[in-house]
């Protein structure tokens, strides 16, 4: 950690000034605290995966793959057996390489960590891989260490880049040159500023004429000063609370204007029915069970007896689709939590933008088909209505009802018929 | 008035210009209460700064506690879905609404199996359009104080299977005692049920059939049984009639069949401004004593006391038989204008002459036929061949009925669709002695206020779970279908009876096999299954044999028998005040009054509504020192009832007028105690229902009741062109007579008002969205506005919000007053505001196109479409209401209330049943927003969405606004001016140069509704009727 060492020597060159530029500093430091601390972290995984060196990782990560990855986890977490996070560390080498070959032989010979590790496990045996070499399981431990590093840093992308360069140096080297060039450009940029107020005050001195001794004994004075002056002019005073009053305004109207918008809503149904499965992996048309969408305003919830047009024969033990026959039986129908819910005031029709205006259901509420619990994908708010609004074309083709409005729009605009243009953004064609 | 000369005004407070009218009509937001009643935080006037901070409190706080989690909501589906039902689509079924003889053969729309609206049935050749009580029935099914199960005595809870035992045993006792059963209903036109009720006397042969009506016409039967032999009601064809003289029918409104009569009569006074275009139109003349909606729109109207309306029959029977050779009649000669005039057009219109007579007395029934019969009505416009049977009911029957109850002689009483002790005269002789009847069974849906009297309440279904037939005219058949599975345990009344039979209970299988019996062999060859779902589909079967016309018909009556039952009846002259008592169009009789909608709406002439009043003319009022409110003691024969005093333009001096239908006790929370009951006072004479009993005093208590009236509510600031009208032989001359076009003085001389705008205006690419109303065929009736209410999810205010001006109908019909008379000439005013001039104006949103609320509304809540609509997005309204401020047209509606859910206002929006007649594609809207009429845009955009999917256009009358689809008379044209082919846009082309108009031309809002003028057949040098009504 050099830096501080290289901030101190170039500083006493300009110490009459030096409180001036450290209070600017300190304030350019604390703007970077993670710059500091990413520094920081890559000292420590650099340190930690020195042992594990020389091993081959990518072929390691196919052995692991392959081989281990059933029962173990590359980080400490406990799948079948325990996970492998630092266990180069842990043990030298030929320890390892015993237990891999042959683990049973290693516990009984007395190994106290062995015996411990065999009895905290349940006393499952672990395969043993006569047939891999030396080579292979340093490389296998080179991955796991190289992967252990990777997966928390991959959780926070700022440092992420410069974490992974452990077990390969070739990761590492970029963003260090990256965090010294940033800290490099951060002190040029603080030195020119140095200057610059050195020039200024210098100027203003020769301007007032004022002697060269009263401004240099009053700097901090006239800074502190100064700084009085701005708290009390009352323009700055007003112009702070006024930013503090609109910061607190927006926050609130970001506030109230997400209320009742669900989006992301995907509540729990009382079918764990999946459009994953149904969409999706067996492709069954939207129209199928939504009979309304091409009809009228709703697009339907199905009634249980399309669940049994193929139910009645397919998967009739499942718990789940049993829950349907149970509906059937008691004449009781299944109440599925809406997830698309609209305020009464506002008035969609499915049929309007599924069968007049060739919207694809996806548009508006994703991609379902990918969906095993189904959410609320769009925001549902006008905005997002009117933005599309604005956006879509018309889907004038085929459509005599849109003949003469296609004729007159292109007699007065090279544009596209947007739905806007028709009177899509009207008040009373969604509000009555 | 600068374009027709005329001084309109909506009533006596803008002619007198009372203060509180002064006030009000300058304010928006007029007659918000001075307490603060509902103790609401926010109810406007009253709101204390420390409760705005309250409110600002609780709202963050309840917006937080809202962010918090989202609500979980169901999505839940059919276990099985049945076959052909599509949630969030309509299903539509053709059924028949047929109640106490009320027809109106409809479509019902049924949302995820339950129906939200109803329509009318375009194949019918009887009915036309729909009426309000059809409309408000559909909130009848949803009515959760209905019974929810058979009931026996007064609060045991049975079983139909226990029910069916006890009731057939004792029938069985009692039929083999050979006592008396009594089957006792209001009409029924089905005739399968009357072979039900054939069957049951099969059965049980001791049963008779009573059949009666609250407002009978039973006389018209009697007068013409003496008259040609033919114990029926005639049916009428007013657009056969050149002449129509109606004495005291109000056939537009409530007389027989008002809905058909006001389609045929329409069709007399519609009128084309096209070169060669139909220019003639029938002329009405009327003679009653209160103004009625038939008398509000007649050419000619005369006020007559009701003790001489019988006269007047005579006299004008007299005249017409001086000239065309018939024997006169010796009655008191009786003095009242357009007497004379009428005579003489009747003569010169013979043969295509009509006269007709709402008077139950069969001895001016027959003066009429015979005055019918000199001028060769029968065989054009009356058809005796081809009776109707909207009223079947037997006055002397029922009295009958009533007396044999009482003596103790019934033994079995089976109540059918009639409440006799709220709505007979005797209805108290009856309740006294009903406990006395050892089997009594009520088929009514409610503990109502016979039903509650007797030992067994098994309610029937309402007609919208059921199914049925009807035969409205001899020959002209429909079905009912049930368009809902049944809400609660009901059965009905036919099913009853036929299990009592020891018959299959099963009427849907009865009403098939009776069709396939009797009906289908009349449709001619084929397959009867195909022919029942043929009629099924269309609701209606027609006989399609040659229509005799009915010429044959010999009048034959004994003339100076029935001149001395009218001479012994009425009087020319008389000083004391007489009763007169009528039934309003919205209320009806009463037997639907547990309905908000109809309680709502308010009556097309006097414009009161939650309420029924002692109607009296001006200066009648004036001599007993009224005022408008104030409650008065109507005194007959010891009967008495206080009501508060409405003073109605137009009414005969010396009468008071009351409606019927009010007054009820057991209907249920929105009837109960609203107004008073007058049944009671109607008499009988001669066996015969009388609606004018005679004399009464009339006392003032001292009190005064404020009358939710909405006639001054919503006016237009003082400007001037709202109406337009002229009379027949100025429009012959000239399509653009009486139309007021605005011009305005500019640097280059004189321009019209409609050729300078700010605006640039609007582009319509697509549609453009428009409505012509046509003022000479609106007669007011309102059943558009019950058809808004439901269509729009419109809440109901109740009684003291409409006193608050707070009303929320989008639509509302305007009902103007006005004479003749110079508008310098106050004097002349003064008396023509005796028996003014009648003009009804259905007022809606204009959608305007350079509209005045677009450009005040600070958060953009209303803007303008691109097809031409004045758009209103609730959820972005922020309630300043400024929009409501700057509308000239005073539509807009501000809900004051969170109007469902609010104990407060506890009619169909709160409770969970009423609460399925919500159209689900509407919006309800909640409190602190503005409303007005959307031009139905649901229903645009429903089309919209059906051409597009088809890869077509829209066709014209594809789409019809629910005000349009719902009027009898096609007085309101709804379609897409862009299209060339349209009825508006042809209606338009013909009309621009002609009758159309904008409402408010002067301000050039440009509005997208166009009404086209009002035409009077009056004669061209028209002078205020200013003689004296009557001697």
């Amino acid at each position: 950690m050099n830096i501080p060492f290289r901030k101190d020597a170039k500083f006493c060159s300009f110490f009459s000034y030096s409180k001036t530029f450290l209070a600017i500093f300190i304030a350019l430091l604390l703007s970077v605290p993670t710059l500091v601390s990413a520094q920081d972290s890559t000292a420590a995984a650099a340190g930690a995966a020195a042992p594990a060196g020389g091993g081959d990782a990518a072929k390691g990560e196919t052995l692991f793959k392959n081989n281990c990855a059933q029962c173990h986890a590359v980080t400490d977490e406990r799948v079948v057996g325990p996970g492998l996070k630092g266990a180069s560390g842990r043990h030298d080498f030929a320890w390892l390489s015993k237990w891999v070959r042959n683990s049973q032989a290693v516990i009984a010979s007395g190994d106290p960590y062995a015996v411990k590790i065999y009895n905290e496990y349940s006393k499952a045996q672990m395969t043993s891989f006569p047939n891999l070499s030396d080579d292979d399981i340093k490389g296998i431990f080179a991955y796991v260490d190289q992967a252990a590093t990777a997966a928390p840093a991959a959780a926070a992308p700022a440092g992420g880049a410069t974490a992974a360069a452990g077990g390969d140096a070739k990761g590492g080297a970029p963003s260090d040159l990256f965090v010294i060039v940033l800290v490099a450009l951060v002190v040029v940029m603080v030195l020119v500023l140095g200057v610059l107020l050195v020039i200024v005050s210098l100027l203003s001195k020769a301007v007032k004429g004022e002697t060269a001794e009263a401004s240099e004994s009053d700097f901090m004075t006239r800074f502190g000063n100064t700084l009085k002056k701005i708290s009390v002019d009352p323009a700055i005073r007003s112009a702070t609370l006024w930013i503090f009053v609109l910061l607190v305004l927006k926050a609130t109207l970001d506030g109230a204007y997400s209320v009742g918008v669900q989006q992301g809503y995907a509540p729990k149904q009382p079918i764990s029915f999946s459009h994953k499965l149904h969409a999706g992996e067996y492709k069954i048309d939207c129209n199928y069970c939504h009979t309304g969408v091409n009809r009228g305003k709703s697009a339907h919830i199905p009634s249980a007896n399309i669940c049994m047009n193929c139910h009645g024969v397919i998967k009739k033990e499942s718990p789940e689709i049993q829950k349907i026959y149970t509906s059937i039986e008691n004449n009781q129908p299944i109440e599925w939590v809406r997830v698309h819910n609209l305020p009464d005031l506002a008035y969609f029709n499915h049929a309007q933008h599924v069968n007049v205006g060739g919207v694809e259901c996806q548009n508006c509420h994703g991609e379902v088909e990918k969906m095993e619990v189904i959410q609320q994908r769009s925001s549902l708010t006008m905005g997002w209505c009117i933005d599309c609004h604005r956006k879509t074309e018309v889907n004038t083709k085929d459509n005599q009802y849109y003949d003469k409005l296609v004729q007159l729009h292109a007699s007065e605009s090279n544009e596209a018929l947007k739905v806007a243009d028709i009177g899509g953004l009207e008040c009373s064609k969604c509000h009555y | 008035m600068e374009n027709t000369n005329k001084r309109y005004w909506r009533g006596l407070e803008e002619l007198r210009n009372d203060e509180k009218f002064v006030k009000d009509a300058g304010s928006e937001f007029a007659g918000a209460p001075t307490e603060n009643q509902y103790e609401s935080l926010v109810d406007g006037a009253g709101t204390h700064r420390r409760d705005f901070l309250k409110v600002l409190g609780f709202g963050m706080a309840a917006v937080s506690l809202a962010a918090c989690e989202t609500p979980v909501k169901k999505a839940i589906p059919y276990v099985n879905k049945p076959e052909g039902e599509f949630p969030t689509i309509s299903n539509w079924y053709a059924s028949t609404y047929a109640e106490g003889g009320d027809y109106n053969s409809i479509l019902v729309k049924t949302r995820e199996g339950r129906p939200v609206k109803i329509e009318s049935n375009s194949l019918s050749k009887v009915s036309f359009g729909v009426s309000s009580r059809a409309h408000a029935s559909l909130l009848g099914l949803y009515d959760n104080e209905k019974l929810k199960g058979p009931k026996k005595g007064d609060d045991t809870k049975v079983s139909w299977e226990a029910v069916d035992k006890e009731i057939q045993d004792q029938l069985t006792q009692i039929a083999a005692k050979g006592g008396a059963i009594r089957i006792l209903s209001s009409t029924i036109l089905s005739p399968s049920t009357k072979a039900v009720i054939a069957d049951f006397t099969t059965k049980y042969p001791t049963t008779t059939h009573v059949v009666y009506d609250a407002n009978s016409s039973y006389a018209i039967v009697k007068g013409n049984e003496l008259s040609f032999g033919k114990a029926v009601i005639p049916s009428y064809d007013f657009s056969k009639a050149k002449v129509v003289v109606s004495i005291d029918a109000d056939f537009l409104g409530t007389w027989l069949a008002p809905d058909t009569f006001s389609s045929q009569f329409a069709e007399t006074r519609r009128v084309s401004s096209e070169k060669g275009g139909k220019k003639e139109m029938s002329r009405l003349y009327q003679f009653e004593s209160i103004l009625s909606l038939t008398g509000s729109n007649a050419d000619y109207r005369t006020a007559v006391k009701p003790s001489q309306l019988g006269l007047v029959a005579a006299a004008l029977y007299n005249k017409v038989a001086a000239k065309l050779g018939g024997a006169p009649v010796s009655v008191a000669s009786v003095n009242v204008p357009n007497l004379d005039k009428a005579a003489a057009d009747l003569i010169a219109a013979k043969g295509q002459a009509l006269v007709v007579s709402g008077i139950n007395d069969p001895s001016v029934q027959v003066v009429v036929n015979a005055l019918n019969s000199l001028l060769g009505s029968y065989g054009s416009s009356i058809n005796l061949d081809k009776p109707v049977n909207y009223r079947q009911g037997n006055d002397v029957a029922m009295n009958q009925l009533v007396d044999e109850v009482k003596g103790g002689k019934v033994s079995a009483l089976i109540l059918w669709g009639a409440n006799p002790v709220y709505d007979h005269p005797r209805g108290a002789e009856l309740a006294a002695a009903l406990p006395q009847v050892s089997l009594s069974v009520s088929f009514n849906d409610r503990p109502d206020e016979t039903s509650s009297l007797l030992k067994y309440i098994l309610p029937a279904s309402h007609y919208l779970e059921s199914w049925g037939d009807a035969e409205p005219i001899a020959g002209s058949y429909s079905l009912t279908q049930p368009a809902i599975s049944l809400i609660f345990s009901t059965r009905q009344g036919q099913s009853s009876l036929l299990k009592w039979a020891g018959l299959a209970s099963d009427y849907h299988e009865y009403v098939k096999a009776y069709w396939r019996k009797n009906i289908f062999p009349q449709s001619g060859t084929g397959d009867f299954e195909q022919f029942w779902v043929k009629s099924l589909h269309d609701g209606v079967f027609e006989v399609a044999a040659a229509a005799s016309t009915g010429s044959g018909a010999a009048f034959a009556g004994n003339l100076s028998a029935a001149a001395a039952g009218i001479a012994k009846k009425y009087k020319a002259s008389s000083t004391g005040i007489e009763l007169a008592i009528f039934e309003n169009v919205g209320v009806g009789n009463g037997a639907a009054a547990n309905n908000p909608w109809l309680q709502e709406l308010p009556d097309p002439v006097t414009k009161a509504c939650w309420d029924n009043h002692a109607g009296l003319s001006q200066k009648t009022a004036a001599e007993l020192g009224l005022a408008q409110g104030d409650v008065v003691k109507v005194d007959f024969k010891g009967k008495s009832v206080e009501l508060p005093v409405i003073i109605q333009p137009g009414l005969a001096n010396g009468t008071v007028a009351i409606t019927i239908g009010y007054g009820r006790e057991k209907a249920g929370k929105s009837a109960n105690g609203v107004g008073k009951n007058i049944y009671p006072f109607a008499t009988f004479t001669e066996g015969f229902l009388s609606f004018t009993p005679g004399e009464v005093t009339v006392a003032k208590t001292g009190e005064t009741r404020e009358i939710a009236q909405t006639q001054t509510h919503n006016t237009v600031m003082n400007r001037k062109s709202v109406l337009q009208e002229t009379v027949l032989a100025h429009f012959q001359k000239d399509p653009m007579a009486g139309r007021f076009v605005p011009k305005i003085q500019t640097a280059e001389g004189e321009v019209d008002a409609t050729d300078l705008s700010l605006w640039n205006g609007h582009k319509y690419k697509n549609h453009s969205w428009g409505m012509v109303i046509d003022l000479n065929t609106c007669f007011g009736c309102g059943s558009c506005v019950v058809s808004c209410q439901n269509e729009n999810n419109i809440p109901v205010v109740g009684r003291q919000e409409v006193i608050n001006s707070r009303e929320m109908h989008w639509l509302r019909i305007d009902r103007y007053y006005s004479s003749d008379a110079d508008v310098e000439d106050l004097r002349g005013l003064e008396i023509a505001s005796e028996n003014p001039e009648v003009t009804f104006q259905p007022m809606l949103c204009q959608h305007c196109n350079n509209a005045p609320c677009e450009t005040v509304c600070p958060v953009l809540a209303t803007t303008h479409s691109s097809e031409g609509l004045n758009q209103m997005t609730y959820n972005r309204c922020v309630g300043t209401r400024y929009c409501a401020n700057n509308c000239p047209y005073k539509v807009r509606r501000f809900n004051w209330f969170k109007y469902f859910d609010n104990d407060n206002f506890d009619y169909n929006f709160n409770n969970d049943l009423g609460k399925m007649v919500i159209n689900p594609d509407v919006t309800v809207r909640s409190r602190g927003v503005i409303e007005k009429c959307s031009m139905c845009v649901q229903r645009i955009q429903e089309a919209k969405l059906t051409a597009r999917k088809e890869r077509r256009r829209i066709v014209d009358g594809e789409v019809n606004v629910a005000c349009a689809s719902s009027c009898p008379t096609n007085a309101i044209t709804f379609g897409d001016m862009n299209d060339p082919e349209s009825r508006i846009s042809k209606i338009l082309e013909v009309e621009r140069e002609g009758r159309a108009f904008h409402m408010l031309e002067e301000i050039n809002v440009r509005p997208q509704i166009s009404y086209l003028t009002k035409i009077r057949n009056k004669d061209a040098a028209a002078k205020p009727s200013s003689e004296k009504e009557h001697a």
